[in-house]
């Protein structure tokens, strides 16, 4: 159904200036040719950089197959290029039927149109024709549970409503080949239930090959058969879903001390006047990169640069577990406004305390926001081991259900005879 | 099932099928013009009145500047009605202009998550231009009965006109539309473009007072479509100059045809620098 082979994807990356001006391209031609008349090799700004290195699979019709990987990994290229919106630089992708990719949900959304006009032009642009869309609708609108509110604009729509209209009108496509890229963290856990059900009767009953990256490894096991790792643009060997899994999870330990944010993508469009360049955690250096024992201080050292001075400055950061729900939210601004500040380089520390979360894997996500709005955001911006003790990095698992492990203080007396 | 047929995807590949994919996508085209057509006329209050506005004023200024200051000649024809009838042509064509040079900007969230072949949102742009032309050919009927000049048959060549003028804008237009996703400048040049052709364009005056230029004149591809205009909507009152009839569609089509040959070559890197 699908053969990938040997696919590469090259991007220039550039580091000092961006091209993307005229009078920046106009500056580096004049640089060149001086460069040539004069004999001086100075070193390029840009740089290579390969999002996705010898990456060969195949799928069959009928399978789902779950891409798993850090941020920066290559999965969302991945998609991107199987879904024909950028072209690789090397390799060949035979395909075998009609693919329909759902790289954010709702795309091309109009906040001005109804949820009617919308389910119309959504479904254009994924694919569908007017006479299929107007046969599903109805299925669509039921689906979506948006019944009363088809003529508001979708603006006025909660953002519950909006998630759900827009996988509905995803969900109802039927293409041979689906290819879908974290759409299910969003919604409230009903509909994402509802959306998980549909997506394996999809794959399993009607016969469809679904192709899908998430962060949710609870979904992933639920829903794929085999788990595709990918690594700094290169797939992990293959190994059963449960390993492949664990593999990830490893993965992050044996990374740097120190992780660089400077260079990750941003999946909103933030300002980026101020940028998110690292973080760190506490400095305990006698534990594992990124590993945090569970009723130890939780402390993140960040290195922010500023670019323009700011009257108000704040940072906000999200723990989620691997179901992707929030379990701790804090806000700078709830306890100090952090500026004013003038462009250079900070270190900004964040104490929790200690949080007692139980053992598992938790990822952030991190903001920073000027009086002008977002400057910086990254969604998976790093992510903690949280462990049992000190001695054990092994996560238990198990035992614990709860999102924290509280340490309570008991107290039992005897007030009697029975 | 039948098996499907096989697409094979790869580098430089993109080439292949691009007219049949965007005949398949042809209803994309049509709900995409819809979007903007709709999207335009919502929350406003004075709704399509807003595609006169404009066209009235510059109608009041032109024919006061051109007619009454400059006093230049206009034959038998009403002042008013020969502005109208070039700034209905030169606002499609810039409307057109706008519209297109601005959509691939305007649709990176498209552009960056759903596949179909590009060429799509530039042309379906120019639908609202389109409506809006209509309106304003509304009010040129209006005036025509208000000065007692009727078209005749040569009214029957308007639609050529009307699609020579969307051929020059969408060529133009394209090259504009792919410039920008590289080079953001072109959003800057865009209106100097259009604030100078007013002017390079007979728009306010018959095009017969530049009588010793009139050849090169005819390079500007406006020339031949609103000399077509007035042809077409003044009678004999605006006799045709042949040559800018020659020159100027042939200019549009090469326009439009390094536009499409440009805005193909660059296409399949915009979901990577948009």
């Amino acid at each position: 159904m699908i053969s990938v082979e040997g696919i590469g994807k090259r991007y220039q990356l550039s580091h000092e200036v961006r091209r993307d001006t005229l009078r920046d391209t106009l500056g580096q031609g004049v640089r060149g040719l001086a460069r040539r008349l004069f004999g001086r090799s100075r070193n390029l700004a840009t740089e290579e950089f390969w999002a996705l290195k010898d990456v060969s699979f195949d799928v069959k019709q009928g399978e789902a197959v779950g891409i798993i990987g850090r941020n920066g990994a290559g999965k969302s290229t991945l998609l991107k290029v199987l879904s024909r919106i950028t072209e690789p630089t090397l390799g060949t992708i035979r395909l075998r039927g009609r693919v329909a990719s759902l790289l954010e949900v709702g795309t091309g959304f109009h906040p001005e149109l109804s949820g009617r006009e919308n389910i119309y032009l959504n479904g254009a642009i994924l694919g569908m024709s007017h006479a299929e869309i107007r046969r599903k609708f109805d299925e669509i609108v039921a689906f979506a549970e948006v019944e009363r509110f088809l003529d508001t604009p979708v603006k006025h729509y909660s953002s519950g409503m909006y998630v759900r209209l827009a996988f509905a009108v995803a969900a109802h496509l039927e293409p041979e080949i689906l290819i879908v890229d974290e759409v299910l963290a969003v919604g409230d856990a009903a509909f994402q239930q509802k959306c998980l059900g549909k997506m394996e009767s999809v794959s399993r009953k009607e016969g469809r090959t679904v192709l899908l990256v998430s962060h949710n490894m609870v979904t992933m096991q639920q829903l794929c058969s085999r788990i595709l790792l990918l690594k700094q643009g290169r797939l992990a060997p293959p190994a059963p879903p449960l390993e492949q899994i664990r593999n990830y999870l490893g993965a992050g330990k044996h990374g740097d001390r120190i992780t660089k944010l400077g260079n990750a993508r941003r999946t909103l469009d933030p300002i980026g006047r101020a940028l998110l360049s690292s973080v760190e955690l506490n400095g305990d250096t006698s534990l594992p990169d990124w590993v945090l024992p569970y009723d130890e201080p939780l402390r993140l050292d960040f290195i922010v640069e500023v670019k323009a001075p700011f009257a108000t400055f704040e940072l906000g950061l999200g723990l989620f577990n691997l179901q992707g729900m929030e379990i701790v939210s804090v806000l700078s601004s709830w306890q100090q406004n952090l500026g004013p500040v003038v462009p250079g380089i900070y270190s900004l520390t964040v104490d929790y305390g200690i949080l007692e979360l139980a053992p598992g894997t938790y990822s952030f996500g991190v903001g920073l926001r000027s009086e002008r709005g977002l400057e910086d955001y990254l969604a998976e911006a790093f992510s903690i081991e949280v462990v049992a003790s000190r001695h054990s990095v092994r996560p238990n698992l198990n035992t614990i259900r709860g999102a924290i492990a509280r340490t309570a203080k008991f107290s039992i007396k005897r007030n009697g005879l029975s | 099932m039948p098996a499907p047929p096989e697409f094979i995807i790869e580098a430089g590949r993109l080439e292949r099928n691009y007219w049949r994919d965007l005949w398949r996508f042809r209803e994309l085209l049509g709900f995409l013009a819809w979007r903007d057509i709709k999207v335009r006329y919502k929350q406003t209050v004075l709704g399509a009145a807003w595609a006169l506005i404009q066209p009235v004023v510059t109608l009041v200024v032109f024919t006061f500047v051109f007619g009454k200051m400059a006093r230049l000649p206009a034959g038998n024809t009403p002042y008013p009605l020969l502005v109208m009838a070039g700034l209905l042509p030169w606002q499609l064509f810039a409307n057109s202009l706008t519209g297109a040079s601005g959509s691939l900007v305007n649709n990176t969230h498209l552009i960056s998550k759903v596949y179909f072949p590009r060429l799509i949102v530039p042309i379906s742009s120019v639908a609202v231009a389109l409506v809006d032309f209509l309106i304003v050919l509304g009010m040129y009927a209006g005036m025509s009965v208000a000065y007692h000049l009727f078209p005749d048959w040569r009214i029957l060549l308007l639609p050529f006109y009307i699609a020579l003028t969307l051929v020059a804008a969408l060529g133009l237009g394209l090259w504009l539309a792919a410039l920008t996703v590289r080079y953001r400048d072109f959003r800057y040049i865009l209106p100097f473009i259009i604030q100078v052709g007013v002017f390079l364009s007979p728009v306010g005056f018959n095009t017969s007072n530049v009588p010793n230029w009139r050849l090169v004149y005819s390079l500007n591809p406006v020339v031949g479509v609103i000399d077509g205009f007035r042809w077409c909507l003044l009678r004999e009152n605006a006799p045709i100059y042949l040559p800018a009839q020659i020159i100027g569609p042939l200019v549009s089509l090469a326009l439009l045809w390094s536009g499409i040959r440009f805005f193909r070559h660059t296409e399949r890197g915009f979901a990577d620098i948009i």
